[in-house]
């Protein structure tokens, strides 16, 4: 019996810390797919955080929500002038905006909330459980008593699939990730393509910075989102590009994650910051194991 | 392809432009948010160049370990790598440069000094060396690598000031005090330590290496993609960036080693305000030239030290100057100056998992 309840909110945290891994990897699925590597997402991620704060507490979560989309694509939009605009580096770029990104956002966030922090006063999403499924034993309540951003990511896979393999924009989309020249060639602007595309998954990371305060969180705090964004990049690398690949890689994330609370419920005496640093050994190794194997975009970087 | 070149600007136009941008966008931001950008900017220049204590015992002091670090920048460049991961290097070498610093209490300065920076470099090289195994052997994008080893190193300091070098009270996140014998001299009447001498042997020394020598031609060629070069087996592709990366994650290492050593002597948390990443913007505006490197770290090293005395003075947060590198990294790849440098014909390894 208390092992069901165990496991329960074991996969529930899971699902929760998936969350916002999930979204803001199936929008960077779309960027890498047009051939473009955004390390500004995580710069996107930790705006779309802090305008998520702001808006919850002008107008309550709803208009959290939409500030973070906003805000997540206006940093991308920075990102497409300069990376694709200008063909500058799209390392160096996205490195560029994230640092930019944490100067912003630590000087609004002192600016807005004041030396005492943001606090708990923030409106935040509860969760809400879906009828009859919830009901399924073990997994209802951990899939689907869940707040709604976790249902968007749910919804978000099957449409990002849909999107890239089924409509005519995907096919151009994944035509200038595999070769400029015959894109060019087939009349489809790079340009154009590759800045909505990124456009697209910057607002995607502003909606995961927006689940990660108020679906998980419950407040913001400066550089939050602790390389969030960075692992994302990996998470697409992991489920090779396809949606499908990345909503289990993010889960699978999320299972990692939430075993450090098993482990640290456990007692076993294991320094905390041994669990903190396990996602990125985690990346890491996972990045050794799936590269080499998959192929990447042809022209992703360039 | 249709590419606008109408506009050539000279480096140093470019360079001048990229300082005001960023000095510009911080004043309109901070006006946004309600600070006097002017009293801001009062308070930067009293606190980086208000008097000759000010300028050697802030902005140069805080000049050492941008120009180790962003020479260690330009080097893995140069071979076409990016290493992102300095903070992390940093870190990992001021671990080392404390372990060690507080072992020697009987040894001589000269011995004392040369082991603390010998560990932090190999402690570098350390951190340096599984995104070099993921990149050489498994084709994994260093850029990434390296970033993620910087989570790892921030959590192993934490546990390290918590757990085996915590300060004997045992009541600080912080260690003991390495011994008198391991600190670095310090100039007379200043707060400024003798490793400003050897970053700046250094940068003359990678100048060398850059200009002169075989393995500086050796990284150009693997840098923008020699093909003829590679292809004939003259140079070992994999050889070269694994060098050119290891001896960057020696030189942040030695960064973290200098800080330790020299000004902070002990370990803490958030002992780097963000040196790893502003020192790419102090090499790319440098356009990996070792000699601009030395300047351009002294001006971030003002820019450092004014961002303290900003937040004490006018109350501004000093992360905003994070927004100044940002700004100053980006208007100098939208002038194209990183193409000039080699950077826009990196190869097309340096895609994630192009090549096994």
């Amino acid at each position: 019996m208390s092992e069901v309840v165990v496991l329960t909110g074991f996969l529930a945290a899971a699902v929760r810390v998936a969350t916002p891994l999930m979204l803001a990897a199936l929008g960077e699925t779309i960027g890498q797919r047009s051939g473009v590597i955004n390390l500004g997402v995580e710069g996107a991620m930790l705006v779309g955080a802090l305008a998520a704060a702001i808006g919850a507490s002008i107008g309550g979560s709803t208009v959290g929500v939409v500030a973070a989309v906003l805000s997540g694509a206006l940093v991308a939009l920075v990102f497409a002038a300069v990376a694709i605009g200008a063909r500058a580096d799209q390392i160096i770029t996205g490195t560029a905006i994230t640092l930019g990104a944490v100067g912003v956002t630590g000087t609004v966030y002192r600016w807005y909330f004041g030396p005492g922090g943001a606090g708990l006063g923030i409106e935040t999403l509860a969760p809400v459980p879906v009828p009859v499924l919830h009901r399924i034993p073990i997994l209802g309540p951990a899939l689907f008593t869940q707040p709604v951003l976790t249902y968007a990511a749910y919804l978000l896979v099957p449409l990002t699939w849909w999107l890239l393999f089924r409509t005519r924009w995907g096919l151009k989309l994944r035509a200038v990730g595999e070769s400029r020249e015959a894109a060019i060639v087939a009349g489809v602007n790079p340009l154009v393509v590759r800045s909505t595309a990124t456009i697209l998954s910057g607002a995607l990371a502003g909606l995961a910075g927006a689940s990660l305060v108020l679906a998980q969180v419950g407040t913001f705090t400066e550089q939050m989102t602790a390389g969030r964004g960075f692992v994302a990049i990996a998470i697409v690398v992991l489920g090779r590009w396809n949606p499908i690949g990345v909503a289990v890689a993010a889960l699978l994330f999320g299972v990692a994650n939430a075993s450090q609370f098993l482990f640290q419920a456990m007692d076993l005496d294991i320094p905390y910051q041994f669990f903190l640093m396990l996602p990125y050994l985690l990346t890491l190794l996972a990045l050794a194991g799936a590269v080499g194997r998959v192929t990447a975009p042809n022209q992703l970087g360039r | 392809m249709r590419r606008v070149r109408g506009l050539v600007l000279s480096p140093s136009a470019v360079t001048v432009m990229a300082i005001a941008a960023g000095a510009v966008l911080l004043a309109v931001g901070l006006e946004l948010t309600g600070y006097h950008s002017g009293q801001a900017f009062r308070a930067m220049w009293h606190g980086a160049f208000g008097s000759w204590y000010a300028f050697t015992s802030a902005t140069l002091l805080r000049a050492i370990p941008l120009i180790v670090i962003a020479l260690g920048f330009a080097l893995a460049l140069k071979g076409g790598a990016l290493n992102i991961g300095a903070e992390g290097q940093f870190y990992a070498g001021a671990i080392a440069a404390t372990w060690i610093g507080l072992q020697v209490h009987s040894w001589g300065t000269v011995p004392a000094i040369l082991a603390v920076w010998l560990a932090s470099c190999l402690a570098g090289v350390v951190w340096m060396a599984l995104p070099v195994l993921l990149r050489t052997r498994y084709g994994v994008l260093e850029a990434i690598s390296t970033l993620l080893m910087n989570f790892i190193a921030l959590s192993l300091v934490s546990y390290m000031v918590q757990g085996p070098l915590q300060e004997a009270s045992g009541i600080y996140p912080q260690s003991d005090q390495i011994a008198e014998v391991a600190r670095i001299p310090l100039i007379a009447g200043t707060r400024l330590h003798w490793g400003i001498a050897v970053a700046f042997g250094l940068a003359a020394l990678i100048w060398w290496i850059f200009k002169s020598s075989q393995w500086g031609f050796h990284l150009r060629a693997v840098g923008q993609g020699a093909e003829a070069a590679l292809v004939t087996g003259r140079i070992d592709r994999n050889r070269v960036l694994a060098a050119a990366l290891l001896w960057s994650g020696a030189l942040a290492g030695l960064a973290g080693g200098f800080e330790v050593s020299g000004v902070s002597h002990a370990l803490y948390q958030n002992l780097s305000p963000g040196y790893g990443f502003a020192a790419i913007a102090v090499a790319l505006l440098a356009r990996l030239d070792p000699r601009g490197i030395v300047l351009s770290g002294i001006l971030f090293g003002a820019l450092e030290a004014g961002a303290g005395a900003m937040q004490r003075d006018a109350g501004v947060p000093s992360v905003a100057v994070y927004v100044v590198e940002a700004v100053v990294i980006l208007v100098i790849l939208l002038a194209g100056a990183a193409k000039a440098a080699g950077l826009g014909s990196r190869s097309p390894a340096l895609s994630v998992g192009v090549e096994p």
